[in-house]
């Protein structure tokens, strides 16, 4: 047993002071709790709605039809593999490609500040170009009429009737191009706190370049790259605009587009709801097994 | 040899990983000076026309303004609401922390379809007609997490120590607060405010499921991509890039002039 050696006094502050805690996070909790929380809970007893017999398009009544899911996982399993799939390709290109960006601004350019910062600018600012304006600028960058198609064709990488839009690899890209930032400003974040002396060190004990990379800068930067994987995987598994623009046919669809249509062209709320869930499910069961396996306390 | 390798290594993948990130933007530029007609697809010839009047094209100022407005004030509430639960779970003790926890990491975890999907059947159920204030309710949702989580790092970083002080010095809790604690999270709110208005501003999928027949920007373009963007869009878009150029260079001016005041002093 513990002795509690505070006055009443220090107690009854101590109260006022956790009751001030309470007036400060409610209002906020209360928002999550009504439409965060709360709609979930509607997307799970939606998604195990009945259309009862008879009943005209999109009119369905509550009930617990479990085949529901897996009617629509029998017909769109290709399309929730395929999400994972293109969001994992663009994850890691995302990596290849971000990590000397933040190496070079955090890092390499430190001594400069002035470069440093207009780099920086330039990671931000695209957020507020509309996204979607620039994945459709990227459709027609790499159109069939466009410059990229015919010098690929000109140097025959692509065959004359090749395209790039309309193609995996074209929404690929997209899912990379879009979420880059997010994977960027993380792992900058870290780096900028990372002692180049410990590379030097490193190299003073005769480690080479990779082995430094691998044994200090890579641990160093674990947390951000941690984080980065996870901002650029979640969103660019459920996304659908770049499936839409730059892919659009059948070998590129991916889930949310599925729920879109399932929603707004077919009607079937149930059918949505259920994939709706099942996409949730299966991101947090993903994210929970990569935590376990690399997570770090500074997350949060 | 493999040194050498090295040093230049990372230059030129980052360089080229930096025009790569902005060759759209490039591209959005030049084509908001071409004067393609309706659809904007091919390159015709130079006009001003687009910049001198770029409410020319039907519909694309209205849904601006409609996105604008939705950024600010889903942003003022995202940015109060956040800042409250961020400063109370680092500094109070309270009961289901665990709990607020999960309430709050959990939409960072849950793609933007889902968010938009489960929003969406409640106003189906609740019977609400979607249009602007679903939107702002979505908007709030979404970008609170952010908020939390952008403050609360800056409020873990706080000295608890200084506000001690202010109250040894007979400071109330109130004045404490405004006069020490509030100006030193200030920079992590407004880097908050920021961050929750480029959100807001550019999101297409969650304002799609729960916008109805209303508008905004980001919905314009996707809607009119099938038959062409009109070339005002583009000097939408260019002239935001800049604005945000603008912004972020200037709070860097800010920043970095302090900083300098702090090393003189």
């Amino acid at each position: 047993m513990s002795l509690d050696l505070r006055s009443k006094a220090e107690l009854r502050a101590e109260k006022r002071k956790n009751r001030t805690g309470v007036y400060l996070v409610s209002p906020g909790l209360l928002v999550l709790a009504l439409f965060f929380a709360l709609p979930v809970v509607i997307l799970l007893a939606m998604s195990l709605y009945v259309k009862p017999p008879g009943a005209e398009v999109g009119e369905f009544v509550p009930g617990f039809e479990i085949s529901n899911y897996g009617t629509v996982l029998t017909a769109y399993w290709p399309e929730l593999l395929r999400s994972f799939f293109f969001a994992l390709i663009a994850t890691v290109l995302a990596l290849l490609i971000g990590f000397p960006m933040a190496y070079l601004v955090a890092v390499r350019l430190r001594e400069k500040t002035l470069l440093q910062g207009i780099l920086l600018v330039l990671l931000i600012a695209p957020f507020f170009s509309s996204f979607i304006l620039r994945t459709q600028a990227w459709k027609q960058i790499l159109a069939d009429e466009g410059f990229v198609a015919q010098a690929l064709k000109f140097i025959a990488i692509l065959p004359a009737d090749g395209h790039l839009t309309a193609t995996p690899i074209a929404v690929v890209a997209g899912l990379t191009y879009n979420f880059l930032p997010f994977m960027v400003l993380p792992i900058y974040a870290n780096l900028g706190r990372l002692d180049t002396r410990l590379l030097e060190a490193s190299g003073d004990l005769y480690a080479s370049p990779i082995v430094a990379f691998t044994k200090v800068t890579l641990p160093m930067s674990a947390p951000g790259v941690f984080a980065g994987t996870l901002l650029t995987f979640i969103p660019a598994a459920g996304d659908y605009v770049n499936s839409a623009l730059l892919g659009n046919n059948r070998d590129t669809t991916m889930i949310g587009q599925v729920i879109d249509s399932r929603f707004f062209k077919i009607i079937d709320y149930p059918g949505a709801a259920a994939l709706s869930f099942v996409l949730m499910i299966s991101i947090l069961i993903l994210v929970t097994i990569y935590i376990r396996r690399f997570g770090t306390e500074e997350l949060m | 040899m493999r040194q050498k390798i090295g040093r230049w290594l990372i230059p030129v993948i980052g360089g080229a990983a930096f025009i790569y990130l902005l060759v759209p933007i490039a591209y959005i530029f030049v084509f908001s000076f071409n004067d393609g007609g309706r659809a904007n697809l091919q390159w015709q010839r130079f006009t001003m026309d687009n910049w001198l009047n770029p409410c020319g094209a039907p519909a694309v100022c209205e849904s601006l303004g409609h996105s604008l407005q939705i950024g600010v004030v889903a942003t003022v509430i995202a940015t109060v609401l956040g800042t409250g639960i961020a400063i109370g779970l680092v500094r109070y003790k309270f009961r289901f922390r665990k709990l607020t926890d999960v309430l709050i990491i959990l939409p960072l975890a849950t793609p933007e379809v889902v968010l938009g999907a489960s929003l969406l059947a409640q106003f189906l159920n609740l019977g609400w007609e979607l249009g602007y204030g679903t939107i702002v309710i979505a908007h709030v949702v979404f970008c609170m997490s952010f908020v939390i989580v952008t403050v609360r790092a800056r409020v873990s970083s706080l000295d608890s120590r200084l506000e001690e002080a202010a109250a040894d010095l007979y400071a109330s809790p109130v004045a404490a607060f405004w006069k020490v604690t509030f100006p030193l999270l200030l920079p992590g709110i407004i880097a908050a405010a920021l961050l929750s208005f480029a959100m807001s501003f550019d999101d297409f999928i969650i304002t799609n499921f729960n916008s109805g027949a209303y508008q905004t920007f980001p919905k314009f373009i996707y809607v009119s991509a099938t038959r062409g963007i009109p070339a005002q869009a583009n000097v939408i878009g260019s002239a935001m890039f800049i604005v945000a150029l603008l912004v972020v260079v200037t709070g860097q001016v800010i920043s970095y002039r302090k900083n300098k005041q702090l090393e003189n002093s």
